[in-house]
């Protein structure tokens, strides 16, 4: 091996080195806080005690404390609920307006989907701020409602993206098929184009419902003190009096998040190719 | 006649599918904005309480001091106003235009009541020496404007004088051209820093055996579902004084413990915090194209004798300007308008213009402003999302 070979292979470890370095950016943050969840002290560093491993420096005193504590509990329902209730309004809408966009015969195809996409384009702060106004003439300001139709048009970008993506690979003879069998429109959709769809369907039900979940600027902008959310409630605690206990919320949160993404990578592997 | 209904048919059917959700959009979406919008452009706050002054000060010649009438109706109608309590939000707009007249406004209210004199001209003079002021006059007349394009002229710094002339504010009361100004500053420097970081990334994902590919993936795919709270929160924790970062240093002896790096609630927050945020939006959309070039042409160009250097610049890179449009252009458009890590880790220094919205809109309560600093910036987001059909197609849009 020349002195060619040599600069390539050094070439190469550098290449690998930075990448590693990439890596450990995007991630180390996320992998720090689950262990300093479990300080004992209410501290942000690790103490002494957390490096040589000492048990009696880990507790879960501040799991106790957000699970004891009633504001908390009192986010994660409202989380639940505008989530769960978004995701419901976001897919339905998504998933019938999805079928039309991949229909050969829509006029304005492009401007519809430009449309229909723009929420997820627009920075958040100018729609919450304009929600803020639209809705507080009409009195849904301060109401889970208000806060349910913020985050399902926040979300429907996302499963009209993922529905027509598995529809895009659709083979339309099977409409066809089905009506030469004798199917209506309602038993082909529910018998053949659904099952066909589902893994879009879900996957675009789960990114609707972890954008509700991890909405703030609306909640900022139009919810009181009984629509606080999670997210709102990390807000407060960033923002004021910062503890500990966050970083037990933030690890709970990121075991839901990495859920999501597993079931998201799941379903698309499932439904084959991306 | 059948024909055509068989073409209308399908049609027909696909509108109707997709019709729920765009009138869905259209009442949640779009009719807010254009609220927006309008708030932008519209106020009708002052011109509905003091209209008939406003009626007399359209004959005013604007160089001297207002006839008696005017003051007469002026009185009145503040009275009115003080009555009907809408004076403090009067006061707040003309205040606005010109500082310093909220407090004459609400004094003139309060104590005009009490006044008997013969001159209205002199009572109002006497309670505050404001009233022998054009300026002040100036600065109703202009509040009243029921359209206005104020708001406008004020996110761009820029002041209509008592001439109708435009111009720009002093230096020192220039806010947020500086602020737009930086906010593109700091949108490019994340768009090139993402790509700086993201490009040899994705390449490394797209052309390594699957399994691996599938696992690195996941590495890249963790940050961008995880939630963008927990990320400014695990940077605080990293980033700030008494952070780990910091600790380590100290304990490494690498830096005095007086002598803790000021990391975040500044610039460097705001940076560092961002580009965690955006490097998946970047990489993503590079390893989707780069992962469709087969290698094979890289080895073809190194065995028609080009370096590597030259197989990658001359043969490599132009293959993969899809993705580095499409990433560059997604990682702009959502940096532009970006809110929440700033406001959390950007301190003073770190602010950037969605953070004058968020001002305005919760603390100063200037919404009219707010309103028109969003206008500005959904404008600008506007065209860059065509400027993204364009040269992407919005229909190839991929999430993760």
């Amino acid at each position: 091996m020349g002195p060619q070979g040599v600069w390539e292979r050094a070439g190469r470890t550098a290449y690998l080195a930075f990448c590693t370095a990439v890596f450990v950016f995007l991630i180390a943050p996320i992998v720090v806080i689950i262990p300093l969840s479990f300080n004992a002290e209410p501290y942000f560093t690790f103490t002494e005690g957390m490096l040589r491993l000492e048990p009696a420096a880990y507790s879960l005193r501040w799991y106790q404390n957000v699970m004891g504590d009633p504001e908390w509990r009192h986010a994660l329902l409202n989380s639940l609920f505008i989530g769960l209730a978004a995701t419901v309004l976001a897919t339905a809408l998504g998933t019938l307006a999805a079928l039309g966009l991949t229909h050969p015969a829509l006029p304005g195809r492009s401007a519809i989907m430009g449309l229909l996409i723009s929420p997820m384009i627009t920075p958040v702060i100018i729609s919450a701020a304009g929600m803020f106004f639209f809705y507080s003439n009409l009195g849904l300001t301060q109401t889970h409602l208000g806060l349910i139709l913020a985050h399902a048009t926040l979300g429907t970008p996302f499963v009209v993206i993922t529905v027509t993506a598995t529809l895009s690979g659709f083979d339309t003879n099977l409409y066809r098929a089905a009506a030469s069998l004798g199917a209506g429109p309602l038993r082909t959709f529910r018998r053949v184009v659904l099952p066909l769809i589902a893994p879009g369907v879900i996957s675009g039900a789960v990114f609707a419902f972890a954008t509700s979940f991890d909405e703030v600027v609306t909640v900022l902008f139009m919810g009181g003190l009984e629509q606080r959310t999670v997210p709102r409630q990390m807000w407060t605690g960033i923002r004021e009096q910062i503890s500990p206990a966050i970083l037990a919320v933030a690890t709970l949160l990121t075991a839901f998040s990495l859920l999501f993404m597993l079931s998201v990578e799941w379903l698309r592997r499932r439904a084959g190719g991306r | 006649m059948a024909g055509s209904l068989k073409i209308f048919g399908p049609q027909l059917r696909a509108v109707g599918l997709v019709l729920p959700l765009v009138a869905f959009i259209g009442l949640t979406f779009v009719a807010p904005l254009a609220t927006m919008l309008s708030r932008s452009v519209y106020d009708p706050v002052v011109s509905d309480a003091l209209p008939e002054t406003l009626n007399l000060l359209q004959d005013w010649d604007g160089v001297h001091i207002p006839p008696e009438p005017v003051f007469e109706m002026l009185a009145i109608e503040l009275r009115t106003a003080r009555q009907e309590r809408t004076l403090g939000r009067v006061a707040t707009r003309i205040n606005r235009v010109h500082g310093g007249l909220r407090s004459v406004i609400t004094r003139t209210a309060r104590r005009v009541r009490d006044a008997q004199g013969s001159s209205w001209r002199d009572t109002l003079i006497g309670i505050h020496a404001a009233w022998d002021d054009v300026q002040t006059w100036h600065a109703i007349r202009y509040a009243g404007e029921r359209f206005t394009a104020r708001h406008y002229l004020h996110a761009l710094d820029l002041e209509r004088r008592s001439d109708g002339r435009i111009a720009s504010r002093p230096d020192e009361y220039r806010v947020y051209l500086p602020l737009l100004w930086r906010t593109l500053v700091v949108s490019l420097s994340l768009t090139g820093l993402c790509l700086l970081l993201g490009y040899p990334v994705a390449y490394l994902i797209a052309h390594a055996p699957s399994r691996r590919a599938n696992l690195l993936l996941l590495l890249v795919l963790v940050p961008f579902w995880t939630s963008l709270l927990v990320r400014t929160t695990a940077w605080i924790v990293l980033l700030q004084t008494q952070g780990v970062i910091n600790s380590t240093l100290v304990a490494l002896g690498l830096i005095a413990d007086d002598g803790r790096l000021a990391m975040i609630y500044n610039m460097t927050g705001t940076m560092v915090a961002m580009t965690h945020v955006l490097l998946p939006f970047m990489v993503l959309p590079l390893y989707a194209v780069m992962r469709t070039i087969p290698r094979l042409h890289m080895s073809a160009a190194a065995s028609l004798g080009a370096s590597a250097v030259q197989a990658f610049w001359r043969v490599y890179w132009p293959q993969t300007l899809p993705g580095v449009g499409a990433g560059a252009l997604l990682v702009f458009i959502l940096a532009i308008g970006y809110y929440i890590t700033p406001a959390l880790v950007g301190g003073r220094s770190g602010q950037l213009i969605s953070n004058m919205i968020a001002y305005h809109m919760q603390s100063s309560l200037n919404w009219g402003l707010a309103a028109a600093i969003g206008g500005l910036l959904l404008a600008f987001v506007l065209v860059l999302y065509l400027v993204y059909d364009r040269l992407v197609g919005i229909e190839r849009m991929r999430l993760g």
